[in-house]
């Protein structure tokens, strides 16, 4: 980790994050309440400077959308399924701690997926390998070798779709290889 | 309530009412998976993710029965914040569970994590040369 | 029709937390019951927000908010003593 200066344009995303932090808290979105937060904002950022975050770039904007509706769609679809689970099987539920490989090799890349995974009821991160960037689920109600594959082809189609958002070109091109292939 | 009486006000009530109930069913089964799964990961499952659905069903009843724009972005927040650190403490919490062995084997279909502790922890015994009798 | 709502949620939110209070005093293990202090925590956030939905008022919304920032420190503390005792002495 390098103590090199981070340009203004890495940093901008985090910036606008905490300006409209602080405007949500303060509920008062008047101009001179947000260029006070943004000055706290540059000033936050730089006293307790982090390490940054590697960002690709680019952000598609009509992939996320989209992504974000299906994401919250599966969430709600996710819990009826886990309510009926709680209620009906209980104790008799079978599980599977299953490897998933991901494309990608950022860290960026493998929290968002993991974090994404996570959040859909049913599936849960254990342990993940930064060097080969394997993510390892644990599953609940999974019962049979096919239930495993779909569940890898569905997170690798989520970490496709989070590529597609703001993944980088190099691989976006792997995608369209793999499409292709 | 009247059914007929269909002002958009009457609505707006109908669907935030709607929302609670479902967002409090919601923290009911998170409660109930607690009481009934065998193991702590199952558990982890059932007591984590139906809160995040839970949590956003009544942050927009809040947002539909305060009626005013400037809370929404409030709301927003406090629903991304939980979005980041919800899976946070389930991870920790999942990957103390699995290294303290706190699952039940027999519950398992398939473990593809169990082979690759295997090797790490050979490889970490023949390492340390002294204390061979670990891999059990 | 408020004030039905309030006695239903009351009702349920009421079970939810009777839950996890058991599974706090049953659980096996450490973990088991930090996940249901987890769990009886977001119980008490949702409590909040219909409290402040049927009453249209603000009072508490920071307090929800504080606790969906700051409410996974606990059991991400406890999971990291946990992992860590447990290891060194031949994982039993």
């Amino acid at each position: 980790m390098s103590r090199r200066r981070i340009s203004l344009r890495q940093e901008l995303p985090l910036l606008v994050w905490l300006v409209i932090v602080w405007g949500a808290l303060w509920q008062d979105f008047s101009p001179g309440n947000l260029l006070f937060g943004a000055l706290l904002a540059v000033a936050v950022a730089r006293l307790f400077y982090l390490p940054p975050v590697e960002l690709s770039g680019r952000f598609n904007i009509l992939y996320a959308i989209p992504f974000a509706l299906v994401f919250l769609g599966k969430v709600a679809a996710a819990s009826a399924q886990l309510l009926y689970l709680a209620v009906a099987r209980g104790p008799k539920v079978t599980n599977a701690v299953v490897a998933v490989p991901l494309r990608s090799r950022q860290d960026l890349m493998v929290t968002a997926t993991g974090h994404v995974i996570s959040l859909i009821p049913g599936s849960l991160v254990v342990e993940v390998d930064r060097s080969t960037s394997t993510l390892y689920l644990h599953a609940l109600n999974i019962s049979s070798p096919q239930r495993v594959e779909s569940l890898k082809q569905e997170v690798r189609s989520i970490e496709a779709g989070l590529i597609r958002i703001m993944g980088t070109k190099e691989e976006l091109e792997t995608l369209r290889m793999e499409a292709t292939a | 309530m009247n059914p007929d009486r269909t002002s958009p006000d009457a609505w707006v009530d109908m669907l935030s009412a709607v929302f609670m109930i479902v967002g409090a069913i919601m923290s009911l089964g998170a409660a109930i998976g607690l009481l009934r799964f065998p193991d702590l990961l199952s558990r982890m499952h059932a007591a984590t993710k139906p809160q995040v659905l839970g949590l956003f069903l009544l942050l927009a009843s809040i947002g539909l029965q305060m009626r005013t724009w400037w809370v929404w972005p409030v709301l927003l927040v406090a629903w991304i914040f939980q979005l980041l650190t919800v899976p946070v403490s389930a991870h920790m919490v999942g990957r103390a569970g699995y290294r303290t062995k706190h699952l039940h084997r027999e519950l398992l279909t398939s473990d593809e994590l169990e082979a690759v502790v295997q090797k790490a922890a050979a490889r970490a015994a023949r390492e340390d040369g002294s204390d061979g009798g670990r891999g059990d | 029709m408020m004030n039905i709502v309030l006695v239903v949620t009351a009702v349920i939110f009421s079970l939810a937390a009777a839950g996890a209070i058991v599974r706090i005093s049953r659980g096996p293990s450490l973990l088991d019951r930090v996940l249901a202090t987890d769990v009886l925590l977001a119980i008490l956030g949702g409590a909040l927000c219909v409290d402040m939905a049927v009453n249209r008022h603000l009072n508490n919304l920071m307090l929800v908010v504080a606790i969906s920032i700051i409410g996974f420190i606990g059991s991400v503390t406890v999971a990291r003593f946990v992992a860590d005792r447990r290891e060194q002495p031949n994982e039993s």
